[in-house]
């Protein structure tokens, strides 16, 4: 049973989340490190090029890379302040061992192997292999998801792995799939910079990926004109050309809306539509009756703004239009993914400079994570685990029989179900913090709490990790070399700057002792980070994510590369599309019909009020790191509920009063924040937080047919407010409403 | 302030020097959270005449021959506050645990060897900038750097630049 061994607050006294705050006096060592390693940002998909520095396999401080060119020195307040997640009190720093009732104690590297060994075998011996489960996350390096993906297939012999990027892109990776044979955005961002028209639907940029938000400035000083769609308004929303300020959930009726004014008024590339796409008239006939008036009923936003929001798009000869979560969380993700792919198609402007389209990726490694096999249904490259020719090409690449390849498996929150159903009884993870990440957080821990077996990897104890029979102390970003591939799609190198301190160990070695142990340890051979990458480039030859010109060389000598890149003379591909040859069986771009449909938890008299989450510029996913550097938890340090004045009027809500948040999954509380800056009938609550500050308590597990992302994105709630005051920390300023 | 995204990374990075003791001597706020997301973003304007040093009765405060005014000298400071009040600008901070004014410099250690001061480096959206004045302006054509201010009958003359629409000459404060 993975239940707690004692009570969470003694769990929390020993292992945290505690607040790692610099001395006035400075980090010592500062000013003399022994190393200054030029590396990359752990967080999010821009992966800033940063500089750490070290001092006694220390990391003490950071300076700005000037040279890397996407953020050329440019950083955000988590950037800054990464290297406080190193040299931590928290980080786990031996094995450790549930006992209950006594917690957690440290045990041998030797007796924590065992106890997992003998553990996985009884499970798999008396349940079959796919009853122990893996769940990965993609803020590991490529070489690192690579091994992931070999280990789960070749030494556990399941096929039921999954990763947390399911929570990510998979809604934009299945969309790009069937447009254009190909999951990668599809321009850098340069590109951006003299875009006339961009839009920016579901992504909340200047808080998520802050150092996007210079390009697109950069594409306005050039005259660009920037609509932004959201339900709030957002930093970049303030002083956008156009703020579209849709209902949650109706993303498909605003573009579908556009595509049929685009249609309407012949703003359409016919040559482009004709010789180099398929599928136009299924997609123009599904939006035949979606017009203006139509478009503003079902989203909310005012029709002469959506008309001229469809007049720009249409009249432009270059564009950009960028998606993130917001449109993508929706259990029709793909569709809403489709349906932005479907007003670029229409418009032709792809595969040209300045004209561009992509999702942005939104962890660190969320892009070359999810091509390199630790999601349910892949194998490196982006193969398909179910076709045949692929299973055939990577079965040959690993030495090992075709039919010893697992098939595909079930998805993240498909596996918490099925452990939920008894199922699945054992689970091992790395990097990934379901117990916050995932919807309806209350089953995902009912379902923790079946396990028979659980071991986690990781740097620090999450609360999921708290579940967990053995623990095993893992490395940070900062502590093997590796690669990481942008949301541009560009591969980069990040560089070790010191050792996993104490008694933990590389991810790398860990995964290679498990195989090793599992009998698997001939395949598992390798001797450094750059042998899993050139194994890597073997097995992503002639997949469509082909890193086989690729090499730790290659990408330090030119501060990254863009996949494709298939031979060792090829430069990398920045753009895609300039040949108009696309990756689809047929060679052509595919249009998709789409049609709106309502979202799977809509409001209702009990739930009036649509309930939508997000994040905050200080906080990153589930705060597994950033909920440990002090300054960044002083910025915004609980989770608040956004709301507008009209709606708190209606509930005699009061700025600062907690209220009960309540959906068909559970209750939570929080603080109201009143402000004019989101929808009437919307709410907003970041979700970065556990346990009873956790936005996830509320949401649902229902997914997306295609892609099995949850919806996160829409929810019906009722409010009712407690009476109850909080006194806001004087050091959030997050908080301030004059 | 267009561009300010509230993301206080710069608030972040000036703490960053010790010198500072870790505290911030740029300051992002809300205008009016309640009915806005803009936020501002406030740093020492280095002044051509810096009112603060002329009203600091111990001669703690001085202006190089770069046009940088310095923060408060520690041995010289007596805590009085004067500056604080007199600055048009808001900007210098009496830290009552050291019982010192302090303010920007600038970074002076950064800048003096050619480096650029920490808050404009890390600023993702452009709000800060450091360079010359005809630099930005080709950069941005939409606006111009403004660098008198009026309050009131008193003009004051700044090192730093407000970015403004295009063709303006001075912000009136009333």
């Amino acid at each position: 049973m993975a239940t707690l061994p004692i009570d969470a607050e003694s769990i929390i006294a020993k292992y945290g989340p505690s607040l790692h705050l610099p001395e006035r006096e400075g980090i010592s060592g500062k000013d003399e490190p022994d190393k200054v390693v030029e590396t990359h940002c752990c967080f999010c998909g821009m992966q800033c090029g940063i500089k750490l520095l070290a001092k006694n396999n220390k990391v003490v401080g950071f300076e700005p890379w000037m040279e890397f060119p996407f953020n050329e020195g440019r950083l955000c307040p988590k950037g800054v302040l990464r290297y406080m997640q190193n040299n931590h009190h928290d980080r786990l720093a031996s094995p450790l061992q549930s006992k209950p009732g006594v917690g957690f104690e440290p045990v041998s590297w030797d007796q924590a192997m065992d106890t997992t060994l003998s553990e996985i075998k009884r499970i798999q011996s008396k349940y079959g292999h796919d009853a122990f489960a893996m769940l990965s996350g993609v803020s590991l390096t490529n070489e690192k998801s690579y091994l992931v993906g070999k280990f789960a297939r070749l030494a556990l012999k399941t096929k039921n792995l999954d990763y947390n990027g399911r929570l990510c892109m998979v809604s934009a990776g299945a969309g790009n799939k069937k447009a254009f044979g190909l999951d990668r955005t599809s321009n850098n961002y340069t590109d951006l910079e003299k875009a006339e028209v961009i839009i920016v639907t579901g992504a909340n940029v200047s808080e998520t990926f802050p150092t996007l938000t210079h390009w697109i400035w950069k594409a306005r000083d050039n005259g660009a004109k920037l609509i932004v769609v959201d339900p709030r308004v957002i930093p970049l929303a303030r002083t956008a050309d156009i703020h579209l300020d849709i209902r949650p959930g109706t993303d498909s009726a605003l573009f579908g809306a556009i595509l049929n004014y685009m249609v309407q008024h012949d703003m359409l590339d016919h040559d482009f539509i004709d010789n180099y796409t398929s599928g136009f008239e299924e997609a123009k006939e599904a939006v035949k009756d979606y017009s203006l008036e139509w478009a503003e009923e079902i989203t909310g936003a005012n029709k002469e703004k959506i008309e001229a929001a469809a007049k720009l798009w249409g009249k432009a000869s270059t564009s950009f239009l960028l998606h993130a979560r917001g449109i993508e969380h929706h259990t029709k993700g793909v569709e809403n993914v489709l349906s932005c792919i479907n007003i670029v198609l229409a418009s032709g402007r792809i595969g040209r400079p300045y004209c561009g389209y992509g999702t942005i990726t939104g962890q660190g490694n969320g892009q070359g994570g999810r091509e390199h096999g630790h999601k349910c249904d892949q194998l490196p490259g982006n193969r398909d685990i179910e076709n045949p020719e692929h299973r055939k090409y990577i079965s040959q690449v690993w030495g090992i029989d075709e039919k010893d390849l697992p098939g595909k498996g079930l998805s993240a929150y498909e596996i918490i179900e099925a452990i939920h159903r008894g199922e699945i009884k054992g689970l091992i993870s790395i990097c990934f913090n379901p117990l916050v990440s995932l919807p309806n957080s209350n089953y995902v821990r009912e379902a923790l709490e079946k396990l028979e077996f659980f071991v986690g990897i990781d740097f620090f104890l999450s609360e999921t990790l708290r579940h967990a029979n053995i623990v095993l102390p893992g490395s940070l970003h900062e502590e093997e070399e590796g690669t990481v591939t942008t949301a541009e799609g560009r591969v980069v190198r990040i560089r070790k700057a010191v050792d996993p301190p104490k008694d933990a160990r590389p991810d790398t070695d860990i995964l290679k002792e498990l195989a090793h142990r599992l009998g698997a340890g001939d395949k598992f051979s390798f001797e450094d980070s750059e042998a899993i990458f050139n194994e890597l480039r073997v097995a992503s030859k002639g997949g469509t994510a082909d890193y086989y010109g690729i090499t730790y060389e290659k990408i330090e000598k030119n501060m990254g590369v863009f996949w494709p890149c298939p031979d060792l003379d090829h430069p990398g591909t920045p753009r895609l599309w300039e040949d108009k040859k696309f990756r689809t069986p047929d060679g052509k771009a595919h249009f998709n019909a789409v049609q709106y449909h309502i979202s799977k938890d809509p409001v209702d008299e009990e739930y009036p009020v649509i309930l939508t989450t997000g994040r905050v510029v200080s906080q990153y996913l589930s705060g597994t790191q950033t909920r440990r550097i002090g300054k960044l938890v002083q910025q915004f340090a609980q989770p608040l509920l956004e709301i507008h004045p009209t709606l708190a009027a209606q509930y005699g809500i009061r700025q600062n009063e907690e209220v009960m948040v309540t959906t068909k999954r559970g209750e939570a509380i929080f603080p109201a924040n009143i402000v004019e800056t989101i929808r009437e009938d919307t709410v907003f609550i970041p979700y970065h937080w556990p346990g009873k500050k956790s936005a996830n308590i509320l949401t649902s597990g229902h997914l997306d047919p295609i892609s099995k992302i949850p919806e996160f994105k829409v929810s019906a709630c009722k409010l009712s407010p407690t009476g109850k005051l909080v006194v806001v920390d004087k050091n959030s300023e997050a908080y301030k409403s004059s | 302030m267009q561009r300010c995204i509230g993301c206080r990374a710069c608030e972040a990075a000036c703490a960053e020097c010790e010198t500072n003791g870790h505290e911030s001597m740029i300051h992002v706020n809300y205008v009016d959270r309640a009915q806005t997301i803009q936020t501002t973003v406030q740093v020492c304007m280095h002044c051509e005449d810096p009112v603060c040093a002329n009203v600091c009765p111990a001669d703690a405060i001085t202006k190089d021959e770069f046009g940088i005014v310095h923060t408060a000298n520690t041995s010289r400071c007596i805590g009085c506050s004067n500056c604080v009040m007199a600055c048009p600008f808001g900007v210098p901070k009496k830290m009552e645990e050291y019982d010192l004014m302090m303010k920007c410099n600038m970074c002076y250690d950064r800048t003096s060897v050619g480096k650029k001061p920490m808050c404009a480096t890390v600023c993702p959206s452009g709000a800060l900038f450091f360079g010359t004045r005809e630099q930005i302006e080709k950069m941005r054509p939409n606006s111009s750097p403004v660098n008198k201010f009026i309050f009131g009958h008193e003009t004051v003359n700044t090192k730093v630049n407000l970015m403004m629409p295009k063709g303006s000459t001075e912000l009136k404060v009333f």
